[in-house]
């Protein structure tokens, strides 16, 4: 039975292959973006009164810091306890445009040793854990000329 | 400039892993405290407790806990929930009842029985929690984002692995010589650089544990303290529990992105900054007054981060501080002369009143073999996961 593909956390992601992005939220009066998104009110303190519509962000930043977790975190992220712990690489990376830094899981294989501060990464789509029936997707951060 | 208030007592439970709850270690601590200030229980006019959240739900309320345990008396109570700051709050909440003149005296607690490993947040699905988020999504742990801001000082400021160990070697030094420390043996550079790896570039040793443990002070009015016998007391000068301002730029637990600063450059202080200058301007004191620091060393590496955000030094030159000894005992403005987080463990809501036990004693001159002579004028500075400031000035 093939599994259904769901993403970890709705409408944070959308989009297949080059098309895919990160979703935040925008004010229509003072410009702000958010991610996670904000669909409710704007928190700019200085405006607070503007629209928030959907936006999607730059698929493109340079690498703020980045670490890895070489012991298995708890619940609820969901690992195999029967499996050996596969360390993943975390990435924070700063959009130019959003003047924000989003931390993200780096694509499957990028480790440390492939990283530095200041390095050019884009967003692709990927997979967080398997169950039985869905595929939990999510987004990761890969250098750029890495092809998963 | 607002009043202060008087620390007529501390006491603490030591840090460890002891196989009891917090109540029992909360209840030493308190009984110590009052008996250090010579206070009895049945005269405290308010309890205030910092709040454990272990079990799964958020907060035994330790106020009213604390209060039953020493034996129902009557107090006004309060309880209070900041995660690391929560102690910061706790003794917050005691100067605002002795300013208020709602209270003479006030009993402030706080103590945690920690679990084995990672912190990890509550049970049960709660996709609205950016605590929840960040593990479901990233697994992101608390020392994932240590080792995050570690390794942006490493590239920005040129921290080196030879820096961070230099803390916990001072650290450890002086939590051999305080008996409420639960790591008491002296680290060298050697251990820490053949202690695992947890969260590249951070090892073991870098990083600080979870343990049990529990402070408590005894806090009251200036003329309480004076009726009382205690002319010249340690005082607490001001209280620091500010929030960010937005735009917040500093990558912080437990969030997964800092705000955007498109729509509104960031103007003034970061958070951690703005923290200690809060706490600066309302006891009329700033970095060069200074006779000692507390500061929360959850790594090594955020040490540094925190003499900078002190003022101690300029921007990237904490790692001066550390490898010419500025920090270390004897130097110009020593820094976590209990061992710190290094030497203690995390005990989450007695962390910031043990701060509080530490400075009292050091300017009371009864520190031992850690003290600073002639302090004068310490600080603490601390922050709470969600946003939670938390620095206290004291004086005597």
């Amino acid at each position: 039975m093939a599994r259904r593909k769901a993403p970890v956390v709705a409408r944070w992601f959308a989009g297949e292959g080059d098309a895919f992005r990160l979703l935040g939220t925008r004010c229509s009066r003072c410009g702000a973006v958010f991610f996670p998104r904000e669909d409710d009110f704007c928190r700019n303190p200085q405006c607070g009164d503007g629209e928030l519509s959907e936006v999607a962000l730059s698929p493109r930043g340079r690498v703020w810091s980045f670490t890895d977790g070489r012991y298995r975190p708890p619940a609820p992220y969901v690992s195999d306890p029967e499996l050996p712990w596969r360390p993943y690489t975390l990435i924070a990376v700063e959009l130019e445009a959003e003047r924000m830094v989003v931390l993200g899981q780096g694509a499957p294989g990028v480790t440390v040793a492939d990283l530095e501060v200041g390095m050019e990464v884009e967003v692709v789509s990927g997979v967080l854990h398997e169950d039985a029936e869905t595929t939990w997707t999510t987004w990761h951060w890969r250098p750029l000329g890495v092809r998963a | 400039m607002t009043d202060e208030v008087a620390v007529l007592g501390a006491g603490m439970h030591p840090w460890g892993k002891w196989g009891r709850g917090f109540v029992a270690y909360g209840t030493v601590a308190a009984r110590a405290a009052l008996a250090d200030a010579g206070v009895d229980w049945r005269d405290v006019g308010s309890v205030v407790g910092a709040d454990t959240v272990r079990g799964g739900y958020p907060g035994y309320v330790a106020g009213a806990t604390f209060a039953k345990a020493l034996g129902w008396q009557g107090a006004r109570v309060a309880s209070v929930y900041a995660a690391c700051a929560s102690g910061a709050q706790a003794i917050a909440t005691a100067r605002a009842q002795l300013l208020a003149g709602l209270a003479d005296v006030v009993l402030v607690v706080g103590a945690d029985a920690a679990p084995k490993g990672f912190f990890r947040p509550a049970g049960g699905d709660r996709p609205d929690d950016p605590d929840w988020l960040r593990f479901r999504v990233l697994g992101a742990t608390n020392p994932a984002y240590f080792a995050l801001y570690a390794r942006r000082r490493m590239a920005v400021h040129g921290d080196t692995l030879e820096d961070f160990a230099r803390v916990k070697v001072k650290n450890a030094a002086l939590g051999a010589r305080n008996p409420y420390a639960r790591y008491r043996k002296p680290v060298t550079g050697e251990d820490v650089a053949a202690s695992p790896v947890v969260a590249d570039p951070l090892r073991l040793l870098d990083i600080c544990a979870t343990s049990d443990g529990a402070a408590a002070l005894v806090l009251s009015t200036l003329e309480y303290a004076r009726r009382h016998g205690a002319p010249d007391p340690v005082r607490i000068r001001a209280v620091s529990t500010v929030t960010p301002t937005y735009p917040n730029t500093v990558l912080d637990l437990p969030d997964i992105a800092t705000d955007s600063a498109a729509a509104v450059p960031p103007t003034g202080r970061a958070f951690r900054a703005s923290i200690a200058h809060a706490a600066y301007e309302e006891a009329g004191v700033g970095p060069d007054d200074l006779s000692l620091a507390e500061v929360y060393d959850l790594s090594t590496a955020l040490e540094l981060q925190w003499y900078e955000d002190l003022g101690l030094c300029g921007e990237g030159e904490g790692a001066k501080l550390i490898r010419e000894g500025t920090t270390a005992p004897g130097g110009r403005i020593p820094v976590n002369t209990s061992g710190g987080l290094a030497s203690f463990g995390e005990a989450v809501p007695a962390q910031a009143i043990a701060q509080v036990c530490e400075l009292t004693w050091q300017l009371r001159g009864v520190a031992g073999g850690r003290q600073v002579v002639g302090a004068r004028v310490g600080i603490t500075a601390n922050q709470g996961l969600f946003g939670h400031g938390s620095s206290v000035v004291v004086v005597r």
